[in-house]
Formats: C-alpha cells, structure tokens, sequence
C-alpha cells in the first residue's frame, strides 16, 4: 500500500462550501442557547447544533457516528431533556439577577479565554496539519471497520462502558424512585371499611314501592320488620309532599268474588 | 478547505459550552451545555480520525457518546430529585445537599 499516494491537505470543494453554510448556523445557534430566556428555546437550539454535528460527522467519513449521533442525541438525549423541562416546569425562566457580583463578566472573560487559548494552540501546533482520508480504513466499509476496533482491539472497554450503562441507569431508577403515600388505601380496604360502617347498608339502599299497588316511586320500601324506610325514597319527592304511606295501601281483605269481579 | 476548521470549529463550540456553564443559572441549561462541550469534543476526536487515517477517534467519540448518555440519565434524575423537594431547578438554590 502507498499512503503517500492517499495523503491530500484539502477537502473537496463541495465539503468546504457544506461546511461554511452550516458551520455559522451551528455557531449561531450554540450562541443562541447561552441566550434565550426559556429552557425549552435553548433545547430546540441544542437540537439543531447536534443535527449540524452529525452532518458533519458523515462530512468526516464517519456515518455510522453520524447517525448514531442523530438517534442518540437528537433522539432520545434531546427527548429526555424535554421531558423533564415539562416535569420541572416549561416556564421557569432564568432569573437574570445575578447572585454573585461580577459572574457574567468572568465567566465571559473565562470562557473566550479558554476558547482563544484552545484555538491558538491547536493553530500553533504541530498536529499535521495533513489529510490521510479513511478511504483506507473504510475500505470494507465504515460500520465494518469500527466493528472490528470495538471488538478486537477495545473490546474491554466496551465491556466497561456495558457496566457503566446498566450502573447509570439503576441509579437513576434509585434515585427517581419514591415511595408511595403509605395512607392511600386499596380496594379491599375500602370495601371492608364500607362494610364496618352501620351507617350505610351494604347492599345500597332500599329501592322504593316494594309493596306497590300504585306509582311506587313515592311509596317507601317496608323493611323487614313492617316499619317503612325514608331512604328508600328520593328526598325531592319527600319535599314536595307527594309522599304516599305504605298503609295506604294495605293489602285489603277481599273475598274472592270481588277478584273475579276485577 | 483544510481539515483544521473542524478543529476551530469544536473549539469555539467547547468555549461556548462552558461560557453557558459559568453564566446560566437554569440546571437543566447548565446541563445542555455540558452536552455541547462533550459533542464538541467528539467532533475533535472524528476530525483527527480522518485526518490521521485510522479509526480510533470514532471508537472513543462513541464510548464519548455513551458516557454522555449515562450522565444525562443520571444528571437527570438528580435534577428532579432536587426539584421535588425544592420546587426549583435553579442551581442558586441548591447550595446544600440537605434540605
């Protein structure tokens, strides 16, 4: 194999002419997030720096973390984000009083520091500023390749990070998790706490006109022991005044001739 | 184009990242930022992949990928934990661990 062959200092023009359209938008919008009020603007801003990332990871022959960075991040990091602002509270704004004099200042000042020191360096160094191209480690295809890194070469750090993942995610489980209100009663101990209560029948309450020779909806139900009950009328009928005695209508003695006669 | 512009590119975006770190108040923000300035690490690591012609770059961007996931799942949970019992995800107001 000659790598000298492969090795090129410049990407193609049409990557060059991606690059500065989305680079700027992926500048932006990163600015953006520090400033918007609302955490939900800041999430949706994320969202696109993510997205230009992952262009740019394809960009940088690297497809396979493209889309993982899409379904990962954008997908499911991004989802969550979102969740739990609506858990906590869409509207909770940033307080823009600043609590400890001067904060905003430097952390401005810190911040461009860190930035100016970090591209004067890589500037500065002697990093090889040359372009080698996967196009050979790629060969089998990209998906292939890192297939064979992560399990050959890395394999036991991936056994590691498996245990950090499955670690992360019951402590997050634990730490979520609360006990529910020990008060809160379930549906045997209601029923059996209605059956203890005398007040209430068990059965509901008696259904009016048991003994009907009439509308019985304003006649009371007569009760086991012959007294009539009140409840088993409605109140608006008892109100009105329509309400009929039982003994009214009392079964009346009658020979048998006055039956045939009905 | 030269392949160092991704470099600059992620460097700018890390400093961002931690500009939003040191000004913003909000926890769940403070922690979005977080995730810039680890996705601009991996686009250092994929960019020195290409430009070194090996693979190693992407392999450790993606276990980058993973450990991001972790620490937003648990980052997470702990925001909320906090917002239960202080009704607040500002990060002034969680100056002690206890309630």
């Amino acid at each position: 194999m000659n790598l000298a062959a492969i090795v090129q200092d410049q990407t193609s023009h049409a990557e060059a002419v991606l690059f500065y359209l989305l680079a700027p938008i992926t500048v932006l919008s990163a600015v953006g997030m520090l400033l918007v009020k609302k955490a939900v603007h800041s999430a949706l801003l994320l969202a696109a720096v993510m997205i230009s990332l992952a262009i740019f990871y394809i960009l940088n022959e690297a497809p396979f973390l493209g889309i993982v960075q899409i379904i990962v991040y954008t997908g499911a990091v991004m989802m969550l984000f979102l969740f739990i602002l609506m858990l906590v509270g869409v509207d909770s704004a940033d307080s823009l009083v600043e609590t400890i004099k001067g904060q905003r200042i430097l952390g401005i000042i810190a911040a461009v520091g860190v930035g100016g020191l970090l591209i004067a360096l890589v500037s500065k160094g002697n990093l090889g500023h040359r372009l080698f191209g996967l196009e050979m480690a790629n060969g089998e295809g990209n998906v292939q390749g890192i297939a064979k890194l992560i399990f050959g070469q890395y394999v036991w750090p991936f056994e590691v990070i498996s245990a950090l993942l499955i670690t992360a995610a019951l402590g997050s489980m634990v730490l979520a998790h609360r006990e529910p209100d020990s008060d809160k009663k379930d549906q045997r101990a209601l029923s059996e706490e209605r059956v203890r209560q005398s007040a209430q029948p068990v059965a509901g309450l008696p259904g009016p006109g048991t003994f009907a020779r009439h509308n019985a909806v304003d006649i009371p139900a007569l009760l086991p022991d012959g007294t009539s009950s009140d409840v088993s009328v409605s109140d608006v009928i008892t109100a009105r005044g329509h309400l009929a005695k039982p003994g009214d209508f009392k079964f009346l003695e009658t020979s048998d001739d006055d039956r045939e006669g009905n | 184009m030269n392949p160092m512009n991704y470099i600059y590119l992620s460097c700018i975006l890390f400093s961002l990242g931690a500009a939003g770190v040191l000004l913003r108040r909000n926890a769940i923000v403070v922690f979005m930022c977080i995730e810039l300035m680890l996705n601009a690490a991996n686009l250092a690591f994929v960019t020195f992949s290409r430009m070194n012609g090996t693979l190693d770059g992407q392999i450790v961007a993606f276990f980058t990928m993973v450990v991001a996931a972790c620490e937003v799942v648990v980052g997470l949970a702990i925001i909320v934990t906090i917002y239960r019992s202080r009704r607040s995800a500002s990060v002034d107001d969680a100056r002690l661990l206890r309630l």
